[in-house]
């Protein structure tokens, strides 16, 4: 609980924090709030050499909305994200899950932008995302980058983020039809499985759906045979036999005291199904 | 006739004063071990061994005294040129054990070394520069394996793993005899029965989790040969005993503080390693050292607690009288015995015995050594152990013949006219009347009512519930026969100038609440305002003498000898007062506290303010004739026997057919605890009861694995309650007074932990029952329901 020393300097802006951390190199991490990286650190998991706080930047803070487009800045925080009066109405699944996150303290500092680049396997955030098709935007010494949830989620806590960039925001179009179900593992209050399916509905038949895991497996990911039987899919009836092979298809599923690899794989089922059918209740 | 003025002073004793103590709590106002500092204070950290078995080959030391402001780097070895082997406070024996590892290492998170430093991020990064090389052991885990042959060992001298073996058995044995005795009266009583439950049951490991971790300042000061010791200890005064052995110090030469203690559980009544290691090392370096304990530490090297496993047989007829019960119990007691380690797991089988009339016992027990922390007290000590395998056993007889669960017990209570009650195991149950607390269980809860909404649940496909468990628990420890450091309680009453009144206790209250309830005792006992009295404790250089707080003693033998205490101080006030009223002709025995004066019995114009009274006693012009000036009186209280209180808790549980999710809907708890001093603090206490009996039952579980690596070593992992897992708790209260003190106070601290956690699984048990499961080990974890739904049978 007594982490190794570290210099710490508070960025004024988002261009001096990129200059920051290209001096500080991999000895450099960024701090926003501190609720994944400051326990490693007490741990002696990880031992950066500098922290950079980018947890009050103006920059990337703000949730908006243009033409249907909503764009949440890297830096606002869970309890703020569950607190916005835009995002329940026009993305109830993001408020939702940001607060169905951790607990009080950890709502009150944790930022998405931080989720969202730590990629625990656990994280409630990454799958939404996902089933959003949201685009992350990062910002590096060569600019501005894009790059779609789906492929930013690469593995075990890996992302596509590059040591010298910093995520800025994320941004998705509307959808009032999309729900997150998890399964909490009890102790950590992370996803031990979670889904997040997002609709697109016809009356009652969905034409396309979006449907992505996380808890289950390395990192969060699509689970596209569910998509695919949910395609024509009357709703709520079908949700039960299109999520019945969900977990099923999974390649790589964790496992350890709180889920076996089994049990893992038939929750992944039942919250899918959970998911889908709560999404299709908001239709 | 003349007027009194003055205001009417209420009487206290069973009102629901709230706590004093809360407000400098939650607004941090309150002074921690860790919030002590002394001008060249030096930081402790330890080296621990991070492998479960094993030689230590060799230990460098080179790069961490290389680091500035390392003041000293000392291994175990070394250490034990200062420090001798830690002392236990039980009769059986146990192997050294060094505050320090010395040659091997017995479980993840032993100390291996220790550093001085000037600051505490200085002391880790030099422990964590200390290299240490082990020959690692074979990791000894399971407690059944490691009594077989061939096993690795932990201690020479202790064959097979083996620490303690006892045996008792048959009609009236004597529990001190170790070997059998003619019980053929039990396999008897097995043949002849109707039907007979058999159930391998475990009562899994916990973490006790203090909210504040421990924590040690020591301070010697060589110019006065004196040693101070911060410590958040439940029991400062046994801390200066041991303490003061171990550095070859007389007790007068050591004061011992136990500030404000933020929780114990019983993790706290051991004194520890660190506690020694930290005295030894402000003698050797010539400053005041300081230790805190991180909360990875706490996981790994504050004792566990239960880790029992039960094969367990009762025997009944047809009609539910049970006619015998055998207990062979196995404890997994890890890698050392530490002050009660032993004992704890004794109480298991003298407390089986439960509220009914068991015509024969036989009871085996087992302790056994692994590479795990050790384990030593955790709230309920070992009657929570026995009170689970026993009403799980109970339950399992009414189901086989199919009776209420309710009426299986009713019949087997032992009846209120026979009490005081010998066991069979030789204890003595003091008071008792289980049926009327039974009765107000089932009714309060609605019994028949919650039976036909699981019914109705049922029906509608819903898998839900109902439990009920009635226990009986001991309490107010001692007498000093049963307790090695002596079983009485100390306080002293001073009644100062101007009539305010201090008193001290060895009770060391770290979340009790006695600073409010001795309060409340003595302004009923003065007739003073609340207001004007102050209850100190936890510092042996303020509180004379003491034992501590632990086994739910703080009332019924702290509280008895603060109100003899006061008997002593309010008879000398007495005293003072009849001599300041010579001319009115009054004798002591005529006068009574009444509303802040001291009057002759109904005649409130003959009286001084106990105020003019208490000036006087400390001016007292003249002195009257045989009596010393001043107010300052001191009583030990020794209890003849211990307390029994009992209670019957009942829970309704719901279980995610999906997912194997359990919910608590329900708990209901009506407990006898005795005469009550404030029903707000018992609520308190059996409300913090419940919450760690259902975590057992549902949430908390350490877990090694086969190399003796704690996978549970931190909250991510190991699932404490949260106040959302707990349903608004039903309470209520039968009131069957102690003869055992003047107060009629039982005790309350654990019973809750006592009697929920039997209660809980009794009510997932019958959740399940239509799936044909017959038992469930704790905790309830969601994929272990899952799989019971699915597959049936037991886990």
């Amino acid at each position: 609980m007594i982490p190794t020393a570290f210099e710490y300097r508070r960025a004024g802006s988002v261009a001096e924090a990129l200059s920051l951390l290209q001096e500080g190199g991999p000895e450099a991490k960024l701090l926003a709030g501190g609720h994944s990286l400051i326990p490693m650190m007490k741990q002696r998991l990880a031992e950066p050499g500098l922290l950079i706080d980018i947890g009050g930047l103006d920059e990337l803070r703000g949730i908006q909305e243009t033409d249907g487009e909503i764009a949440i800045g890297a830096a606002m925080t869970h309890a703020e994200i569950a607190a916005s009066d835009l995002l329940r109405e026009q993305a109830p699944i993001v408020a939702e899950t940001a607060a169905a996150i951790g607990d009080a303290q950890v709502r009150s500092r944790g930022t998405i932008g931080g989720s969202l680049a730590h990629a625990d396997p656990g994280a409630d955030l990454p799958a939404v995302m996902v089933a959003l098709d949201a685009t992350i935007a990062l910002l590096g010494p060569n600019g501005e980058r894009k790059v779609q949830a789906e492929d930013f989620f690469q593995d075990i806590l890996t992302v596509d983020l590059g040591e010298d960039e910093i995520v800025t925001g994320v941004c998705f179009q509307a959808c009032r039809s999309a729900a997150y179900a998890k399964l909490e593992q009890r102790a950590s209050k992370f996803a031990l499985v979670g889904v997040a399916a997002a609709l697109t509905l016809d009356g009652g038949t969905c034409s396309s759906a979006r449907v992505a895991v996380t808890g289950a497996s390395s990192h969060a990911q699509r689970l596209s045979g569910v998509e695919g039987a949910l395609a024509g899919a009357s709703l709520p009836d079908g949700a039960a036999s299109a999520s019945a092979g969900a977990g099923d298809a999974l390649d790589f599923v964790n496992e350890d005291l709180h889920g076996s690899e089994e049990y893992r794989r038939a929750m992944t089922a039942v919250f899918a199904r959970r998911a889908i059918e709560a999404a299709a209740g908001r239709g | 006739m003349t007027s009194v003025d003055g205001p009417v002073l209420p009487k206290l004793i069973g009102e629901r004063v709230k706590r004093r103590e809360d407000p400098r709590l939650i607004q941090g106002q309150a002074t921690y071990v860790d919030d002590i500092k002394l001008p060249g204070m030096l930081h402790l950290a330890f080296k621990r061994s991070d492998i479960a078995h094993g030689v230590i080959k060799s230990i460098d030391t080179s790069a961490a005294a290389a680091i500035e402001g390392v003041e000293l780097v000392i291994t175990g070895a070394e250490l034990a040129e200062h420090l001798g082997p830690m002392p236990i406070g039980t009769p059986f024996p146990a192997p050294d054990h060094f505050s320090v590892a010395t040659d091997k290492v017995r479980y993840v998170g032993e100390p291996v070394a220790v550093v001085v430093a000037e600051d505490r991020y200085i002391a880790r990064d030099a422990a964590d520069a200390i290299e240490v090389e082990y020959d690692e052991l074979p990791a000894v885990v399971d407690p059944e394996a490691a009594m077989e042959a061939g096993s690795a060992t932990l201690h020479e001298g202790f064959e097979r793993n083996i620490a303690v073996e006892s045996y008792w058995g048959g009609t009236g044995v004597n529990p001190e005899t170790a070997q059998p005795e003619d019980d053929s009266a039990v396999d008897a009583a097995f043949a002849e029965a109707d039907v007979v439950v058999s159930q391998r049951m475990m009562n899994q490991r916990l973490a006790p989790n203090a909210m504040e971790p421990r924590g040690v300042v020591a301070h010697y000061e060589p110019g006065r040969e004196y040693l101070t010791v911060w410590s958040a200890t439940q029991n400062p005064h046994i801390l200066r005993t041991l303490v003061a052995a171990m550095m070859g110090l007389g007790e007068h030469q050591v004061r011992a503080v136990a500030p404000e203690v933020g929780g114990g559980f019983g993790c706290k009544i051991n004194i520890y390693g660190e506690e020694y290691t930290a005295a030894a090392l402000s003698r050797l370096v010539k400053a005041p050292v300081k230790w805190i304990e991180d909360r990875t530490e706490a996981f790994l090297t504050t004792t566990h607690g239960r880790d029992l496993l039960g094969y367990i047989d009762l025997a009944a007829k047809s009609d539910g009288t049970i006619t015998g019960l055998k207990a062979r119990i196995i404890a997994d007691i890890g890698a050392y015995e530490v002050l009660l380690t032993a004992m704890i797991p004794t109480l298991t089988g003298l407390m089986m015995n439960g509220v009914y009339r068991l015509p024969v016992v036989r009871h085996e027990l087992t302790e056994v050594f692994t590479n795990k922390t050790p384990t030593d007290a955790y709230r309920g000590a070992g009657r929570p152990e026995g009170l689970y395998f026993l009403e799980r056993a109970v339950d399992m007889v009414a189901r086989e013949l199919d009776m209420d669960p309710a009426e299986v017990r009713r019949k087997n209570f032992v009846p209120a006219d026979e009490f005081p009650f010998a066991t069979q195991g030789g204890l003595v149950y003091d008071s008792g009347n289980y049926e009327p607390c039974l009765d107000k269980a089932l009714e309060v809860a609605d019994w028949q009512g919650m039976l036909a909404e699981r019914d109705a649940a049922r029906a509608e496909g819903r898998i839900v519930g109902v439990g009920l468990s009635f226990y009986v628990e001991v309490c107010g420890l001692g007498p000093s026969a049963v307790v090695p450091t002596g079983g009485w309680e100390h306080s002293g009453v001073t009644v100062e100038r101007g009539g305010k009144v201090t008193a001290t206790t060895g009770a060391s209250p770290h979340g009790q609440g006695n600073e409010t309830t001795f309060a409340q005792m003595l302004a009923d006992h003065f007739s003073i305002p609340f207001e004007d009295i102050t209850i100190l404790h936890g510092d042996t250089g303020v509180v004379k003498q003491g034992i501590g707080t632990f086994g739910s003693r703080s009332q019924a033998v702290g509280g008895a000898a603060l109100i003899s205490a006061a008997g002593k101080a309010g008879d000398k006030m007495k005293q003072f007062a009849a001599a300041m009223m010579t001319d009115q002709e009054v004798s002591p025995e005529d006068l009574v506290f009444e509303d802040g004066r001291i009057q002759v019995e109904g005649a409130p114009e003959v009286s001084k303010t106990f105020a003019e009274v208490a000036d006087f006693a400390y001016v007292p012009v003249p002195l009257p004739a045989g009596m010393e000036p001043g107010v300052s009186e001191e009583s030990f209280f020794e209890p003849e026997n211990n307390t029994y209180p009992f209670g019957c808790h009942i829970s309704m549980v719901e279980v995610d057919r999906e997912t194997g999710e359990t919910k608590l809907l329900k708990l209901i708890a009506v407990d006898d605890c005795g005469n009550v001093i404030n029903p707000l603090i018992v609520e308190g206490q059996v409300h913090g009861g419940l919450a760690q009996g259902i975590g057992q039952a549902m949430f908390e579980e350490v877990v090694y694995d086969e190399d003796g690596q704690p996978v549970t070593a931190s909250f991510m992992d190991y699932v404490m309650p949260r106040a959302a897992d707990l349903p608004v708790f039903e309470l209520d209260r039968t009131v069957t007074p102690t003869p055992i003190n003047p107060l009629g106070a039982k005790g309350v601290g654990e019973a809750g932990t006592i009697g929920s956690t039997p209660c809980v699984i009794n009510a997932a048990v019958d959740a399940l029952a239509p799936f044909g499961v017959t038992h469930i080990e704790m905790p309830l974890r969601p994929e272990r329901m899952w799989r019971l739904i699915n597959e049936g049978g037991q886990s």
